[in-house]
């Protein structure tokens, strides 16, 4: 790893004025991802401006109709939240499937939706529940913000501040983990809301999180796991390597679906 | 029995593991020398190329640099190369073609990893800027990285072998096997890949090198398996230092499973350098992403088999053709590997009468391949165990009855492809097992799995292994360039406490426990009375260290035998001391008696008199109570039992799930039970990693290893394994003839086993023929598919 300057601001306001004055300057949250690439030698900025310190950065607030996760809030402080897995304990239940125990406590929510990277859990969940990113400028829809392999709608130096998720009447996760890593090989996150309105965000099958629009489909009329599966999912624009092919994922696609829907609550 | 709690056949609590999980363990890492400084290598990023030039200067100039060296300073030193210490000699009478393995490459690099350069610094992260600051001017070559492909292919590795091809070995009779399968009723051919692995010891490769000016001597710290054998191969053929002036230490060691028996090139290059920075000491230390490039892998088999039947399904021949790879340069052993380790285990457990086994040994531009838990005999293992079972299951037999009748009944028994088998009962493993896996009911268990959506299989493997290698005048007319004894010293201190200083290397084994077992039950001491000193060149005079498990067979026997002569030298002096005859001297739980007598001493009291030289003549009882004792074994030790697998396999994903797994073993007789099961858990554990999860991946196109980190290279959790009450261990035991314990080998019989039994398990699961190791979600998901097309 190479020497780098550490700032630790207390607002957004003075990190995002850090970020404009570094040369190669990056955020950092739990450093789950920034930091093993910067030991790796693949990362190697001048500047870590550490978000961590900034007030009001991390917690969770759960209203009548949606959940608000702060960025900075950790995968175990939302795993572990009795709000959330009152209100969307698939969420809960997806955050405790991230990495191991000291990757839960480290790692933020903030963090992994920046990254986008495609193997990622949190992704799956923003498509699947229509979330919406909110920033240091602005709001956007979980819909338009993952526009490809580590990249996202986000613009230089803007900083994630919350999520937000709506609360459906219905939702469920799986995953089938990566043998090796435990990301998610290709995981399924499946949601309906009370007006019946089914959003099915998948991950890891393809360069971006994207959601499973003939499932969707097939779910909006018949909300059972042998209509989930019985959709054959096209391979042509899924990922193909040494752990899983562009088929295997496709199938993934629909099993997982499937089960998702039966353990849907 | 001396003592119960403590003795042979007790399952003491390992003595060293205190020290171990308080973090108290005194690893190469952890010692630090004065004026120690720390190298980093330069290694290659491509598989196959040219070096044209390596520009130092704007490197040496960086902050902290203390010195630079490439394959050029080497030569001009006229230091020796890495060598393979096992000749082969091919089915033409040829030698092997061993290409030159300079410790910094001269000329070429020939695989990601190889090692171009090392820079030596004030700090580590020093040494690593400055490494970044050497130009190397590469002439990149064509490379090739399948074993399969290597015969054929245009690249060409090394000078010396045109096609590749560093030997081409046989065994047998291929004469009589054709004539065999000629006549045969029934054939089963299977083609066979045996994939490489990365062994991933829980601590990387580390030394320290240091040269004394003073007394013009060297001491290298290292994280080795057998430091007498490293001392001996820098000494001989590095032509470092003679071996009185070299010193080597390998203290507590974290793992090794075979990796750390090999000399590296690092360890040759930090003592090396050391005298050419003034004689500071040079600390290397690995990463892991090093050890996954530059450690050497294991397996890389690529094989056809076939076994010939007559009418009456006995078994008549084996006909077996392997490539295996041994990478980029020969490893230390790696030549006996895929040859001696390998084609001698052939009959397996069965009695067949014809065997040919002709292994052609392939360079490919991989790290090299060498021995690795088990070495050889996984490979063997393998090729038996699928034939086997796939040959019962062609003939429509049961796989448990098939292997009866046609193993081998009677001991010794010769086998056509060298070895002796000594002792055994396999019938009685296989009942066992059978019984502890409750086999007679699997068909409801597999009807309770189909109700879930999961296929149940079941798999065998009847394994034999020979390990406790080797009886030094056989291995040497095999081509074994040392002698596979093993010294043990054992010193009795005044005050009758125990040193036992020997050959054999403990790194995960548990020696400081099992050896001391023994010397409660030889000189009835308190356990906490004795000590084990091992891993430096200046305590332990001689060794041959520690691998194909043979420290128990081979390195207790030594103690074994120095403990005979303490005893008869204690009596000696107990008979002096009580004005008694020898003869009257008895011995027992240790004390010393006279026949017919109430004369008595304590073990101790014999070992203070010893010292004291007062009571005895001195001129013909020598003083002091110290011996020693070198042991060759005779023959090689058979462990063999049955082990047996379930797994459950998800229809939709290919997901295997190990649900039970029964492990029956013929140990012999055990020093120390909880140890064994350990050992036997361990190594079912890395034979599931084999079958299920690992698998060393070169990118046939660039030549980089893809699994060059945890992230791709997938090692066994726990949660792959079986839960624990589905993991059942039992033994059965026929004392090995041919040591005084009667104990056979443990420590890899479990990694030999389990990759079969795990295979046949998952085709007797999805119906198929073959399947690949290692048999991931998507290799299964992949082979029902297949399977599902057929049938249509
Ligand atoms: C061993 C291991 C296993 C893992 N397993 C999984 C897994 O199974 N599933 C999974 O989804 N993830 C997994 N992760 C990743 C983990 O969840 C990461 O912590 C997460 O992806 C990134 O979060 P972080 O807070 O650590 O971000 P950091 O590493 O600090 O930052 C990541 C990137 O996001 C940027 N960033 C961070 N916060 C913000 C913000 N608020 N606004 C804008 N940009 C920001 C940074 O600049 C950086 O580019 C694993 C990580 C490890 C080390």
């Amino acid at each position: 790893m190479e020497n780098f300057n550490y700032h630790r601001p207390a607002t957004t306001t003075a990190a995002a004025a850090l970020m404009k004055k570094g040369k190669d300057a990056k955020y950092m949250a739990g450093g789950h991802t920034l930091l093993p690439t910067m030991k790796q030698g693949l990362a190697a900025p001048t500047d870590i401006i550490d978000l961590t310190a900034i007030k009001n950065f991390s917690g969770i607030k759960v209203s009548k109709t949606s959940v608000s996760i702060k960025a900075g809030t950790t995968h175990m402080e939302v795993a572990t939240s009795k709000e959330i897995k009152k209100a969307i304990p698939a969420l809960a239940e997806m955050a405790g499937k991230i990495g191991g125990v000291h990757v839960r406590h480290k790692g933020t929510i903030g963090g992994s939706v920046a990254n986008a990277d495609p193997a990622a859990d949190y992704p799956s969940a923003c498509l699947g529940l229509g979330a919406t990113i909110e920033t240091n400028k602005r709001k956007i829809e979980a819909d338009k913000f993952f526009t490809g392999m580590f990249a996202t709608a986000l613009k230089d130096g803007e900083i994630i501040t919350a999520v937000h998720f709506p609360i459906p009447k219905k939702s469920a996760h799986q995953k089938f983990p990566n043998p090796a890593s435990r990301y998610a090989l290709t995981g399924v996150f499946v949601s309906q809301d009370a007006k019946g309105k089914v959003r099915v965000g998948v991950t890891g099958a393809a360069a971006t999180a994207f959601r499973a629009t003939d499932i969707e489909a097939a779910l909006s009329k018949d909300f059972s796991a042998k209509s989930a599966t019985s959709v054959k999912i096209a391979s042509k624009s899924l990922m193909t390597d040494m752990h899983a092919t562009a088929a295997y994922r496709a199938n993934l696609i629909s099993v997982l679906a499937g089960r998702a829907v039966a353990a849907a609550k | 029995m001396a003592d119960t709690k403590t003795g042979v056949g007790a399952s003491v609590r390992r003595k060293e593991d205190l020290r171990f999980i308080t973090g108290k363990g005194n690893y190469t890492d952890d010692i630090n020398l004065k004026d120690q400084t720390y190298a980093y290598f330069l290694r290659s990023p491509h598989a196959h190329a040219t070096i044209k030039s390596i520009n130092t200067a704007k490197a040496k100039k960086m902050p902290g640099v203390v010195g630079i060296f490439v394959g050029e300073d080497v030569a001009n030193d006229k230091l020796g190369g890495l060598i393979c210490g096992w000749g082969i000699t091919s089915k033409d009478g040829s030698g092997m073609k061993a290409g030159p393995h300079p410790v910094l490459a001269q000329g070429k690099v020939r695989y990601v990893g190889d090692h171009v350069a090392v820079v030596i610094a004030e700090t580590k992260e020093q040494a690593r800027t400055a490494a970044q600051a050497i130009v190397v001017s590469y002439g990149v070559l064509p490379h090739v990285v399948d074993a399969a492909k290597a015969m054929k292919s245009k690249v060409q590795v090394h000078e010396v072998a045109s096609d590749n091809r560093v030997f081409n070995w046989s065994l047998g009779n291929e004469e009589a096997t054709n004539a065999a399968f000629k006549n045969a009723a029934h054939v089963t051919k299977l083609d066979i890949i045996n994939n490489r692995l990365i062994p991933n010891a829980m601590e990387p490769r580390a030394a320290i090198g240091s040269y004394d000016t003073g007394t013009e001597s060297y001491t290298l710290y290292t994280t080795s398996q057998n430091p007498h054998v490293a001392r001996l191969v820098i000494s001989a053929f590095h032509g470092l230092a003679p071996e009185h002036k070299l010193r080597v230490i390998a203290p507590d060691v974290g793992g090794g499973f075979g990796s750390k028996i090999f000399i590296y090139a690092e360890e040759v290059v930090c003592v090396w350098a050391s005298k050419h920075i003034g004689g500071r000491p040079i600390k290397w230390t690995g990463d892991r992403s090093e050890a996954f490039l530059a450690d050497a892998h294991g397996r890389d088999h690529v094989t056809k088999a076939e076994l010939a039947m007559d009418a009456s399904g006995k078994i008549t021949g084996m006909r077996v053709h392997t490539i295996a790879a041994l990478g980029a340069y020969l490893s230390t052993f790696s030549a006996a590997v895929p040859t001696y380790l390998y084609g001698t285990l052939m009959s397996g457990q069965y009695d067949i009468p014809n065997i040919y086994v002709e292994v052609d040994a392939v360079y490919t531009n991989t790290a090299p391949v060498d021995a690795y838990r088990g070495a050889g005999r996984p490979e063997a293992t393998y090729v038996v165990e699928r034939l086997v079972e796939t040959a019962a299951r062609e003939l429509k037999q049961d796989p448990a009855e098939f292997r009866r009748r046609s193993f081998v009944k009677s001991f010794p028994h010769q086998t056509p492809v060298i070895m002796c088998y000594d002792a055994g009962d396999y019938g009685a493993a296989l009942d066992k097992a059978l019984e502890m896996s409750d086999y007679k009911n699997f068909a409801k268990r597999k009807a309770e799995s189909a109700k879930n959506g999961k296929l149940r299989g079941v798999g065998f493997s009847a394994y034999i292994e020979a390990c406790g290698i080797a009886p030094s005048a056989a291995v040497g007319s095999l081509g074994a360039g040392v002698g596979l004894w093993e010294s043990a010293e054992v010193r009795v201190n005044p005050i009758g406490t125990v040193e036992i200083l020997t050959g054999s290397h403990s790194h995960g084994q548990g020696h400081e426990t099992t050896f001391a077992q023994l010397v409660v039950e030889k000189l009835g001491v308190d356990i906490n009375s004795v000590s084990i000193v091992h891993g430096d060149t200046d305590k332990v005079q001689m060794g041959m260290g520690t691998y194909g498990s043979r420290s128990g067979a081979v390195g207790m026997h030594a103690i074994s035998k120095a403990l005979d002569k303490i005893e008869a030298k204690a009596k000696r002096v107990a008979a002096a001391v009580m004005e008694s005859s020898v003869d009257d001297v008895e011995f027992k739980n240790g004390t010393f008696t006279v026949k017919g007598t109430d004369k008595k001493m304590a073990f101790g009291e014999v070992a203070l008199q010893a010292y004291l030289g007062h009571k005895f003549n001195s001129s013909e009882i020598e003083i002091g109570l110290k011996e020693t004792a070198f042991h060759d074994p005779a023959n090689f030790v058979f462990p063999a039992g049955v082990h047996i697998c379930e797994v459950e396999v998800d229809v939709d994903t290919g997901l295997t799930k190990i649900v039970d797994y029964t492990a029956v073993d013929d140990f012999g007789n055990l020093i120390n039970p909880m140890i064994v099961e350990g050992q036997v858990q361990g190594g079912v554990a890395q034979g599931i990693g084999q079958a299920l999860l690992e698998g060393a991946v070169y990118d046939e196109d660039s030549g980089q290893l893809l699994t060059g980190s945890f992230m791709d290279y997938n090692m066994p959790r726990a949660a792959n394994m079986p839960s624990i009450e589905n993991f059942r261990l039992g033994f059965t035991c026929t004392p090995c003839p041919t040591n005084p314990m009667g104990m056979k080998g443990c420590g890899e019989a479990g990694a030999i086993a389990a990759p079969p039994a795990v295979i046949n398990a998952i085709t007797n699961a999805i119906g198929v023929r073959e399947i690949a190791m290692p048999a991931t979600p998507l290799t299964v998901w992949t082979a029902m598919q297949a399977n599902k097309k057929a049938a249509e």
